[in-house]
């Protein structure tokens, strides 16, 4: 394949290179297992929201709801469970909390398909719904004994072993899900006719109407399924953390669809990778977790961020610009 | 090979909107592999009739017989399954998907397929441009290609859904000359191979050139239709317009009128080079040239949108700044661009908005704006020019091409400009408009204006300017009086 420098892909992963080379120079033990283990886990839940919000960016729409999504499906299930039924197996809990986000993300399709009505105006109204309906109704104290069954998941490891200085490192089974949820979008949008019709509609709404693309129906889906994967990715969180809170993951969403637009989707629809939105993802988690190494301040870490996004968005941009000044 | 067996025949087409008849017992029939022209002015029922076809628009009363079963109206699935397809003016493409996929989506979702056949799609793409007769990289973006390879994508994809019948609005008017050659090539193929097309167009010469039928609409009812041989260009135009439009020529010219512009060695390196000409009160001069030869570069470096390298252009004596269009606006020019939906005009806001945009600084008192005066003076504007518009208020995109090109000159002639530079004046405007705005034109040269007509239609020239400056190569290579000249003597001029 050739080196393309327009795509944000290649540009991203050179960032995430450097990066790497920078932090092996100053830290000897960064290029190592434990540095690797803790990066894989700091990017699942990260991850699984960056594959929904792809899916929406694709769609032509935005989603700024799924954190509160996954909260509320996250801390109700918890709580379901901890009160009636201390013993379900947590399959059934990933179940529960995948219906929950769907049923939530349901609502958000209902106004967007259902009514026509704008995708940042819908979900920033119902962000604010969910969460507030969650705190008020639901409960807003601190789920600390959770369900055996979650534990048990959050103790299953894939990979663990010491490394050669004495320190562990573990990999979680929760990290399969991030392939698993990867893998299925991945085959929905480029292997059905539905995904085709989500790079569609992203592309031009009216042309996919007048070609007789359903358009209502995908958008539905699209808001059905981000729902539901933010439900899996909020149960996740809290059994890695063993703790259900009710005021986690909100306030998330930004630096979510920052990765994924770092990772070249685009907000006016109709373009992304997964590639890409890994790729973001992963020069997120990199950046917080690694900043520390250089020895930078972690308040700093926002502002990095920020200028990584704007280089990274820009500069594609900027060389995608020119180029059509050449060709005119 | 057209066959006697028709395709689809429509009988007594009606459709009102609130009120007003927009086609009222229109029929016709169209035959395998005959090219039809629905010819006809902006609101004559085109588009109604177009929609009515695609099952997009509800007939209020109609009969249309399609492969032996009769409907008394389409829905959009009917459509489809007939064959129908249209071409509409955007395409309707979806930019970030390849080539193939473009060609292959309608195709694949009308097979009712849940799952991506990639090789399927793409044989389906290749088999369709080769049917076609055009190269096209699969894989390549629909975003990346140019607007006739889109087009062409566009008709790839209705023969991909397996077209009968394709209706192509207004295909030429976003292309070249050559791309319009090969799009009237590929027509014919299409004819060779049994499909029939529909083709709305107002420019008759291609209307004449391929079809072999012709319908032609006026206020929504047919005035007259029969074959392509029946018609010629001013024939079409009569039965359009429901008048003879004929370009009277402007009336001579004062020879005591004052000089009013003075362009003198005007150069831009590679653009337009030692460019000297004068303009009189009360005249109409057109610029012509063919694509590239820097007449449109010369017109938007008088309202100082190009900076030339070297010269002076002056108004009334007084230098005009260049290289500066407020500038140039303050010293009395007005420019009137040749794309005036990207260039001249705010399309989402109302009419009236956008005469008045022009005259703020006008109409201010202190910090806050006379919006009484500002309204009054603009409605006023939109009535001199007989802009026809049934809202003012309404979005500037509603209007016609030629009240939309009204609209930008109502917005200029608001400002009391000196002279007043038209580029393309009446592109994508209709016969009708055409002529009403060529007197429009008129009337401002008479009462004092000087006015730069930059254009490529002869015709137009020759019908609205005193003399015409001929461009190549950035040079102007004759100027001659509009009298003296002809269309043939004008062509052999431009292109030699």
């Amino acid at each position: 394949m050739k080196l393309d420098l327009t795509r944000n892909e290649t540009l991203v992963a050179a960032v995430i290179l450097a990066f790497c080379l920078v932090a092996a120079l100053t830290d000897p033990g960064f290029l190592s297992m434990p540095t690797l283990t803790d990066l894989l886990r700091g990017g699942i839940v990260l991850g699984i929201f960056a594959v929904g919000v792809l899916v929406v960016l694709v769609s032509g729409g935005i989603d700024v709801s799924f954190t509160a999504v996954a909260a509320f499906a996250m801390y109700t299930t918890a709580l379901g469970l901890v009160t009636w039924a201390p013993g379900l197996p947590w399959p059934v809990a990933f179940l529960i909390a995948m219906g929950i986000g769907a049923a939530l993300g349901a609502i958000n399709g209902l106004f967007i398909a259902g009514f026509g009505l704008p995708t940042l105006i819908v979900t920033l109204g119902t962000l604010s719904i969910y969460r507030g309906f969650l705190l008020t109704f639901v409960g807003s104290k601190l789920i600390s004994n959770l369900p055996p069954a979650m534990r048990d998941f959050s103790r299953l490891m894939m990979v663990r072993g010491t490394n050669a200085d004495g320190s562990f490192y573990s990999l979680p089974w929760a990290f399969a899900f991030l392939v698993g949820v990867v893998v299925i979008t991945w085959t929905i949008l480029h292997r059905t006719m539905l995904g085709r019709s989500i790079f569609a509609i992203g592309g031009s709404m009216e042309s996919a109407r007048r070609i007789g693309i359903p358009v209502r129906a995908t958008q539905l889906f699209v808001y059905v399924y981000v729902g539901m994967i933010a439900g899996l990715a909020g149960i996740i969180h809290a059994s890695m953390a063993r703790v259900a809170n009710p005021f986690d993951l909100v306030g998330l969403e930004l630096s979510v669809i920052a990765a994924v637009v770092l990772g070249g989707a685009r907000l006016a629809g109709g373009y992304g990778t997964l590639t890409g939105t890994l790729l973001g993802v992963a020069l997120i988690v990199l950046v917080r977790n690694s900043l520390v190494v250089l020895g930078i301040p972690s308040t700093l870490q926002s502002v990095a961020i920020g200028i990584l996004i704007l280089i990274g968005t820009g500069l594609p941009a900027w060389q995608a610009k020119r180029a059509a000044a050449r060709a005119a | 090979m057209a066959t006697d067996d028709p395709l689809i025949v429509m009988h007594g087409v009606t459709k009102t909107y609130a009120g007003i008849r927009a086609l009222d017992d229109v029929g016709f029939a169209i035959r395998p592999g005959e090219a039809v022209s629905l010819a006809g002015e902006n609101g004559s029922g085109k588009s109604t009739l177009i929609k009515i076809l695609a099952g997009a628009e509800e007939p209020d009363a109609a009969e249309i017989v399609m492969g032996g079963r009769r409907y008394d109206r389409l829905t959009p699935r009917q459509s489809a399954a007939a064959g129908i397809m249209v071409i509409f003016q955007d395409f309707s493409l979806f930019p970030n998907l390849s080539v193939a996929e473009n060609i292959g989506f309608s195709s694949e979702l009308h097979a009712g397929r849940r799952l991506v056949g990639r090789e399927r799609v793409r044989a389906l793409a290749r088999r369709t441009l080769e049917r076609v007769g055009v190269e096209m990289p699969l894989d390549a973006r629909v975003e990346t290609l140019s607007v006739a390879h889109k087009q062409l994508v566009a008709i790839c994809r209705a023969l991909a859904s397996d077209a009968r019948l394709i209706i192509m609005d207004e295909p030429t008017t976003a292309l070249t000359e050559r791309e319009v050659r090969v799009l009237l090539g590929i027509i014919r193929r299409l004819k060779a191979d049994g499909v029939a097309v529909l083709f709305v167009s107002h420019k008759l010469a291609e209307v004449l050139d391929v079809c072999e039928h012709v319908v032609v609409l006026r206020n929504g009812r047919k005035v007259a239709e029969g074959p392509a041989t029946e018609f010629d260009a001013a024939s079409l135009t009569r039965h359009m317009t429901g008048r003879d439009v004929a370009e009277t020529p402007p009336p001579p010219l004062d020879p005591a009128a004052p000089r009013l512009l003075e362009v003198r060695g005007l150069s831009k390196a590679g653009v337009f080079e030692d460019i000297g000409f004068d303009l009189h009160a009360g005249e109409v001069l057109g610029v012509s040239g063919l694509l590239g030869s820097g007449r449109t570069a010369l017109a938007k470096a008088l309202f100082g949108l190009v900076a030339p390298d070297a010269g002076s252009v002056r108004l009334d004596g007084q230098p005009v700044p260049l290289g500066d269009p407020l500038g140039a606006a303050a010293a009395g020019i007005g420019y009137v661009p040749e794309d005036r939906l990207t260039e001249g005009l705010f399309l989402t806001q109302s009419i009236l908005r956008n005469v008045a945009i022009g005259r703020l600084d006008a109409h201010a008192r202190g910090p806050l704006l006379d919006l009484a005066g500002l309204w009054a003076e603009a409605g006023d504007w939109l009535k001199r020019l007989a802009v026809k518009a049934p809202d003012t208020a309404a979005p500037v995109r509603s209007l016609s091409g030629g009240n939309q090109q009204r609209v930008v000159l109502a917005r200029w002639l608001a400002r009391g400009p000196r002279v007043l530079v038209l580029n393309g004046p009446t592109v994508g405007v209709d016969v009708g408009s055409k002529a009403e705005i060529h007197g429009i034109i008129r009337d401002l040269a008479a009462g004092g204006l000087g006015v730069l007509v930059i254009s490529d239609d002869l015709p137009e020239l020759l019908g609205a300017c005193h003399r015409i400056l001929v461009m190549r190569e950035g040079r102007i290579t004759d100027d001659l009086a509009g009298s003296a000249t002809s269309e043939a003597d004008l062509a052999h001029r431009l292109a030699s």
